[in-house]
């Protein structure tokens, strides 16, 4: 019997929440069907990757660590995503963030004092701005697909990283590696819990959280980006400005990208290295899924792939996991949501389709 | 005679620089022709390129590798397809979803296989011909797959637009309802198309990693899936330009590599290294600020979900 698909009338505001779940479910499962067929003891594996770092207070804390950029990002991305303006420029956002407000730094080496932290926190974000205001120009001013423009920045960006980092800015006694000086003490981020790596940037996290809220719930701009994104045409009737609205979700995404660069560098790295992120930029598009786009969600979703980034390194010590199993497990998780998602607006119904008129009566015989 | 010299082999670098943008491009272009959206090309290169290089290796044989990568390539692309066509999701996520994937599962298989050598996919030396002066290497000195991408190009085009299959794939891209009226099934033209294009991509990987470096290297592809992506832009969904818009980029990836290599050149190698990326941005607008023109060549219901009941 052929399995088809019939469209509720209204989605269904359960499966919009148990989606995720399911969709995490399934890929713990068809994780461990892979690692057992890469030869790995499943249960092992898995107890490695969702237990193990769960077990001690600094596994805590360095959860904080990695849901920071993470929920940063997303909740940068998440209004683009609601409005149909597609930043996957992130990872370069972050980059040039770190370059500002790390140069800031560099720049007032010797010379610091307690402005200097919260100055390269506003360079940070003006830098991510910046570059994420290439493509907001390219699209309101040339129609530049803003998927591709803010692609390709992201490898300029990087280039960008490294040409500082071999060239002018590198560190003269750092034996040869292409990176700068430590910052000093004055640019690096405040500790939350001593002891730990748990920085300052984990509460402009939650913060964002919490602004981001208010944003899509009690804006103006917050309503347009949600107009614009579920009904196009109602949005141009009510006279909406797409490109304000476009410029505004580039801006806000890339600065927030930026202060996540800049929290990074000023935090558990502090200094100016060649790779300063395993990705972030990219599984944050994952996370602003996974989240469904609502902050509350983002943060639950970011602090999960936080929890993917330390169990992938605790299952590469413990077993041997090589670390690119994270990429796969994080593609994995995308492609279920996304599957899962059609639930919300269609039932899944066996058999043959049932004729119009059969419908039609059985609702006037319901109602 | 030296400047001639170079010249050419500038000339045929380019050419092995543009084979894999021109197979992944042509790919896309038949899925975006019939409406569908795939971001995933950087992936599904990879994919295609690990596989194609693993296979190679461990049956040393580069005709089963080419295979393999093709398979690979289309199986990703029917994941995609599954997902997009009959799952009805958001075919952009679905398409960085694929790429994120791709990048981890390459990866993922290639770990044994980084720094082992491979021999380079051996060149097709007619006699004679390949002897002649400037047009021999620049013509008669290329391995099989550089004649099979120039050959799709032609064969693509006269497969949009000379044949009735191909008007079909153009009605279903243009308007899925009125080719769904007519009793044409889109959903399984679409999964045709996508999954071509993947089969597409995975050659495209194949070429990086059995032929223009015969190496396995994480994250290889650097982007091109992505520039395959604006090409078929910049082409106004026309192979013939498809094929310039490559041959563009080859030459200036390889110019870029000249000019790395020139010590009278004193810009740093990063810098350089940004040209390809910038000329991407650059092509992209140059083209889309026509906005009338963009809107009258895309296929009109490129990325829309089709569903015959709602």
């Amino acid at each position: 019997m052929p399995i088809r698909l019939e469209p509720r009338g209204e989605a269904s505001v359960a499966w919009v929440y148990l989606t995720p779940v399911l969709a995490v479910g399934l890929t713990v499962i068809a994780g461990g069907v892979l690692f057992a067929a890469l030869g790995f003891d499943p249960f092992r594996t898995l107890h490695a990757i969702f237990v193990e770092p769960l077990t001690s207070l600094y596994g805590l804390t360095e959860l904080g660590v990695k849901a920071t950029p993470l929920v940063l990002i997303a909740i940068g991305l998440s209004f683009g995503f609601r409005a149909n303006v597609w930043n996957i420029g992130a990872e370069g956002q972050l980059t040039l963030g770190a370059i500002f407000g790390g140069g800031l730094a560099l720049w007032f080496y010797g010379q610091e004092g307690p402005w200097l932290l919260p100055a390269m926190i506003l360079a940070g974000a003006v830098g991510g701005a910046l570059w994420a205001a290439i493509p907001a120009f390219l699209k309101t001013h040339f129609n530049a697909n803003e998927i591709l423009t803010s692609l390709m920045l992201t490898y300029v960006a990087t280039q960008l990283l490294a040409f500082l980092g071999y060239g002018p800015w590198r560190y003269p006694d750092g034996f040869n590696f292409p990176q700068s000086r430590m910052f000093c003490y004055d640019a690096t981020m405040p500790l939350l819990v001593p002891g730990t790596r748990l920085h300052l940037g984990f509460g402009f996290a939650l913060f964002a959280v919490a602004g981001g809220w208010l944003l899509i719930a009690r804006t103006l701009i917050g309503f347009q980006i949600k107009v614009i994104g579920l009904t196009s045409a109602a949005a141009a009737y009510a006279g909406f400005n797409r490109n304000r609205i476009i410029w505004f979700t580039l801006l806000t995404g890339g600065g927030l990208a930026g202060i996540a660069g800049l929290s990074e560098v000023a935090g558990p790295i502090g200094q100016l290295v060649p790779s300063i992120s395993p990705g972030y930029g990219f599984t944050a598009i994952i996370v602003a899924f996974l989240g469904r786009l609502h902050p509350l969600g983002i943060l639950a979703a970011g602090t999960l792939m936080a929890l993917s980034y330390l169990g992938a390194e605790s299952a590469q010590i413990i077993i041997g996991l090589p670390l690119a199993a994270t990429g796969v497990f994080q593609g994995m998780l995308l492609f279920f949501l996304l599957a899962c998602d059609v639930l919300i607006r269609f039932r899944l119904r066996l058999g043959r389709p049932v004729p119009a008129a059969a419908v039609a009566k059985s609702a006037e015989a319901g109602a | 005679m030296e400047m001639l010299d170079l010249t050419v082999a500038v000339l045929v670098s380019t050419i092995a620089a543009a084979t894999p943008l021109l197979f992944a491009a042509l790919g896309e272009l038949i899925t975006e022709k019939a409406g569908v959206l795939n971001l995933g090309v950087e992936g599904m290169m990879l994919v295609g390129a690990i596989s194609g290089f693993a296979t190679a290796v461990t049956t040393g044989s580069a005709t089963l590798g080419i295979l393999a990568a093709v398979l690979a390539g289309a199986g990703l692309a029917l994941l995609f397809a599954v997902l997009t066509l009959s799952l009805l999701a958001n075919q952009v996520a679905t398409g960085l979803a694929l790429t994120i994937f791709g990048i981890g599962l390459s990866s993922l298989i290639g770990r044994g296989y980084v720094g082992t050598p491979l021999d380079r996919l051996p060149r097709l030396d007619l006699p004679v011909l390949s002897d002649l002066p400037v047009l021999g290497p620049l013509l008669f000195g290329h391995d099989a797959l550089v004649y099979l991408s120039v050959a799709l190009v032609f064969a693509i085009a006269w497969f949009l637009g000379r044949t009735r299959p191909g008007l079909v794939l153009r009605a279903v891209g243009e308007s899925h309802d009125a080719a769904h009226a007519i009793g044409y099934s889109v959903i399984a033209i679409r999964y045709a198309a996508v999954v071509f294009g993947g089969a597409l991509s995975g050659l495209a990987g194949a070429y990086l990693s059995l032929a223009y470096t015969p190496l396995w290297i994480e994250n290889m592809t650097a982007g091109r899936g992505w520039i395959a992506l604006a090409l078929v832009v910049f082409s106004t969904w026309k192979p013939g330009r498809v094929l310039l818009g490559a041959y563009l980029f080859g030459g200036v990836t390889i110019l870029q590599f000249h000019a790395q290599n020139m010590a009278a050149f004193q810009v740093p190698s990063q810098i350089l290294a940004m040209l390809p990326y910038l000329a991407t941005i650059a092509v992209l607008v140059l083209i889309s600020r026509d906005v009338t023109r963009i809107r009258l060549n895309a296929p009109a219901c490129l990325g829309k979900v089709f569903h015959p009941a709602g």
